[in-house]
């Protein structure tokens, strides 16, 4: 079983404090979406008012047809994983994973039957008769995966589920997070600061700042197309150049900076450019150059840092801090007069704020 | 190669341990003395002053007594205590700072004028019976140290666990029961142990509610030890110890004594 989740118009306030304004998302049946953004920034404040722990203000929250917005935390039915994976320490594996059949009434056979096949999922079988506190934080992880899955939840929500475990665990449990649900189809909501998690595992990624989604889309659409500053800067387009077209040519376009800089730019590979535009770049889409014939932002380049592939600059371009690469065959002393040449294929147009 | 102690070492320490033991062991000793008065070395051995207990009727009386306003006491303590603490630690974000200042305070305000603003409003002014005022005494008298001691259990027990359980299907008030409190049973149990003894050793405030006909054992051993002197109180003070010792084995058995030194 699986439900669409909808989120209208939400707003939350801690105390005085907004923490969320206005806002809305919705989830497909058995669609994965994150919401991602820095600590504070509203997404648990979300995770918690879906799961009942939290009142909105005002606003509503629907489970298929059935209403949330009101219902106390205990009747909606939502399999939750925690960060610090909040597993019953007085409980056995196999009594923790039954915990969620027991309230349903399920008989104790029956319960012992479907807690272990799930146990046997997420390969703890042999731990059964552990209590919590003998396992390593994977282990746990999976036994709290086994214990929100086994009631068939239609919805299931993550709280920065990987944050306690090493880099090589991270990685290989996202894997096994996202298979599970995609098995069962389960529609999930997953919250997570980390960046590469949230766009490894989503359907759809929503990117959060002060209690608003800036961007919701694919993680490929965020990652080439952000559609403001925040989104832009947030998935690592370290520089946002503002521009003025000069000269329409066709697709061709002709730009010029605050401090006179001249770059032609193509709407084939840009998409539509308006008047008046920002473009952002990743350091790797801004490269270095001292050809003097090069059409690039005339910058004085500051500190060099090796990144092994590539040497970084952090460069000056008429009143404009930017960080560009430069080829390894070339290292450039500080205080070195070059261009910056933006690569149109890393780079995106963003509306001026 | 095995560490060398200090005989020096050894001697204080041997000379702390008397100092700490050594009452106990005269009062133990002078309780078998075959005098009339109060003595150590024992003069001759006998049991007659632990019969004695037995044959006054005001320590057995005072004996009930002492053990109701423990039991009852800790256990009202016990009720109104691990809410609050649960409440207070549960909601601590929200929650000024000064409120679980609030709860301890009896603890910082002497207990003889705890005991005599009992008396004035309890038993003067409001004409409460004794044996109720007594027991309002004691369970004021132990509710800071189930608060301190069930909060420093709860301090340490992760709520999402409780937050897991609700959205598991578990109601919020069985899901106190089937999980936070079996999650703070030590806290529980060394708050009991501390609350009880505290109540059977307290004076101060029994002192100002005990009336005519009720009183609790250590304001029956004062009354007692104005007027005779003789080893019964001795006795007493060696079956109080016995009792204490029996609970300290029960614990011990049952739970080991981590628990309650945790």
């Amino acid at each position: 079983m699986t439900l669409p989740l909808t989120i209208e118009n939400i707003t939350a306030h801690y105390g005085s404090t907004k923490v969320l304004e206005d806002l809305s998302l919705s989830l497909a049946e058995g669609e994965l979406v994150s919401l991602l953004g820095a600590s504070g920034c509203g997404k648990t404040t979300t995770l918690r008012l879906v799961a009942g722990f939290l009142q909105p203000t005002s606003g509503a929250i629907r489970l298929g047809s059935k209403d949330l917005t009101r219902l106390p935390a205990h009747q909606r039915d939502i399999g939750l994983v925690f960060q610090n994976y909040a597993l019953f320490p007085h409980l056995t594996v196999r009594e923790n994973v039954a915990f969620g059949l027991k309230q349903r009434k399920v008989a104790s056979a029956e319960r012992t039957k479907r807690a272990d096949a799930m146990l046997d999922r997420v390969g703890l079988a042999h731990l059964a008769d552990r209590l919590p506190a003998a396992l390593s934080g994977g282990q746990k992880q999976r036994v709290a995966l086994a214990r929100a899955l086994v009631i068939e939840p239609p919805l299931l929500m993550f709280d920065e589920p990987l944050s306690n475990l090493d880099a090589k665990l991270r990685v290989d449990m996202r894997v096994e997070i996202r298979q599970l649900q995609r098995a069962n189809g389960t529609t999930a909501l997953y919250v997570t600061h980390d960046q590469e998690e949230a766009f490894s595992i989503s359907d759809r990624v929503a990117i959060m700042h002060q209690g608003r989604i800036m961007q919701l889309d694919t993680p490929e659409t965020l990652y080439q197309r952000p559609a403001n500053a925040f989104v832009a800067n947030f998935v690592g387009f370290e520089n946002i150049v503002p521009l003025s077209v000069t000269a329409r040519n066709g697709a061709e376009v002709t730009a010029r900076s605050d401090s006179g800089a001249e770059l032609t730019l193509s709407q084939d590979q840009l998409g539509a450019i308006p008047d008046r535009f920002l473009l952002a770049t990743r350091p790797d889409g801004l490269q270095v150059s001292t050809d003097p014939a090069a059409v690039g932002l005339p910058a004085e380049l500051g500190l060099r840092t090796y990144l092994g592939r590539a040497y970084q600059y952090q460069a000056q371009a008429g009143g404009l801090s930017l960080v560009a690469n430069g080829p390894l065959s070339q290292p450039l002393e500080t205080g070195t007069a070059a261009k910056l040449v933006p690569n149109p294929e890393q780079c995106a147009i963003l509306q001026p704020e | 190669m095995p560490t060398r102690i200090h005989p020096l070492l050894i001697a204080f320490t041997v000379v702390v341990y008397l100092f700490l033991l050594g009452p106990l062991i005269i009062i133990f000793g002078a309780s078998l003395s075959d005098t009339t008065y109060l003595t150590f070395p024992p003069q001759g051995l006998s049991l007659r002053w632990f019969e004695n207990i037995w044959e006054i009727s005001a320590f057995r009386r005072t004996i009930v007594t002492s053990l109701q306003m423990a039991f009852l006491g800790t256990l009202i303590a016990l009720i109104i205590g691990i809410p609050a603490a649960y409440a207070l630690n549960r909601h601590r974000v929200s929650l000024p700072a000064w409120l679980s200042t609030l709860f301890v305070l009896p603890i910082l305000v002497p207990e003889m004028v705890i005991g005599f603003s009992l008396l004035r409003s309890v038993t003067v002014q409001m004409g409460v019976p004794v044996w109720y005022a007594l027991l309002i005494g004691h369970t004021l008298l132990v509710i800071p140290y189930v608060i301190r001691v069930v909060s420093a259990s709860l301090a340490s027990f992760d709520f999402s666990v409780e937050e897991a359980a609700i959205s598991l299907g578990s109601h919020p008030a069985k899901t106190f029961f089937t999980i936070v409190l079996p999650n703070i049973r030590s806290g529980v149990i060394a708050a009991f142990i501390l609350s009880f003894i505290t109540s059977i050793n307290d004076v101060s405030v029994s002192l100002f509610l005990t009336g005519p006909g009720i009183s609790t054992l250590p304001i029956q051993l004062l009354a007692h030890m104005e007027q005779f002197f003789d080893p019964t109180i001795a006795s007493v003070s060696v079956v109080l110890m016995m009792l204490t010792i029996v609970v300290m084995i029960i614990v011990e058995r049952t739970l080991g004594l981590a628990v309650v030194a945790k």
